[in-house]
């Protein structure tokens, strides 16, 4: 009978504050968990959103390649009306 | 019951009643969390497909910048000869001479074209030949560094015999000539050319008309 109020006392005052202290633990992890994922949401929709110029991209590609053509266009009319440098 | 036996009991029975509270708030978060992770997980899909094609087009965009950048190097060389575009490339670019060296396999100290000569100056005069510059007048702002005019001049070639000539008082063939006794001057003047010899001088009212033109 004493070993058994000796292991009540034990579950009383040892093990439930264990417990409790060890799934308070999990529960305030869960909400920092919780906290942090609310604040990604709108920095992951910003990031998502800032790229919606990419798709200008292709406008800037055909202009670039327009401007090399031209600039091809210059050069070869420039090895025409200029003179080679001395050799 | 005895009174160890209900002291037992309530014991077990807080332990499970706090198991089942702090596993249920436990599972509320997580529930939680598995929204705003779907949510992110949107997001994030939307940034990776709208960044897909980006590597592809800069690739695209940088292919056409460099060849239309080694066109203008190549035809800059041709032009101005292998010196003298990376000098002139540096004058304007710091540092993109040493590059452009780099690019066509030279070494060597790239010499700023433009310590030299006023800007834009030695460009017209070397490759156009028939620049304005050589209708202009002596007089007015100078084309040449006075400070460093012939020893900087000097030390844009890398060639020895250069140097020699110049020691020697030998005219340096590759130095481009300017002002009213260049060897020819702009525009042509067809009438002239045609009754006197093509390489001579302008007059002076010619050469003031000239250089009003280009102003």
């Amino acid at each position: 009978m004493t070993l058994w109020w000796i292991g009540n006392i034990v579950l009383l005052l040892v093990l439930l504050p264990v417990v409790v202290l060890l799934l308070k633990g999990v529960l305030d992890a869960a909400r920092r968990t919780t906290a942090s994922v609310e604040a990604l949401r709108p920095v992951a929709n910003a990031a998502s959103d800032d790229l919606d110029a990419v798709e200008l991209l292709h406008t800037t590609r055909d202009q670039v390649n327009q401007t090399v053509q031209v600039v091809a266009d210059y050069g070869g009319s420039l090895d025409q009306i200029l003179e080679d440098a001395p050799r | 019951m005895e009174a160890a036996a209900a002291v037992t009991l309530l014991a077990v029975v807080l332990v499970i009643a706090a198991l089942v509270v702090y596993l249920v708030a436990v599972i509320l978060e997580l529930r939680k969390i598995t929204a705003g992770l779907d949510a992110v997980i949107g997001s994030v899909g939307g940034v990776v497909e709208k960044s897909e094609p980006v590597n592809a087009i800069v690739e695209e965009i940088n292919r056409d910048l460099a060849a239309g950048t080694e066109l203008l190097e190549g035809l800059l060389v041709k032009k101005a000869g292998p010196d003298d575009a990376a000098g002139l490339v540096e004058s304007v670019f710091p540092g993109a001479g040493a590059a452009m060296l780099e690019r066509q396999g030279r070494t060597g100290e790239v010499e700023n074209i433009d310590a030299v000569y006023t800007r834009g100056a030695v460009q017209l005069a070397r490759l156009g030949r028939a620049s304005p510059l050589g209708a202009g007048p002596e007089t007015g702002a100078a084309l040449r560094n006075a400070a460093y005019a012939s020893a900087a001049a000097q030390a844009m070639y890398h060639d020895p015999a250069a140097t020699r000539r110049a020691r020697e008082g030998r005219s340096m063939p590759r130095s481009p000539k300017i002002g009213v006794g260049a060897p020819e001057v702009y525009p042509p003047d067809v009438e002239a050319s045609e009754a006197t010899s093509p390489s001579q001088p302008p007059t002076a009212q010619e050469g003031s008309d000239a250089d009003a033109g280009t102003d």
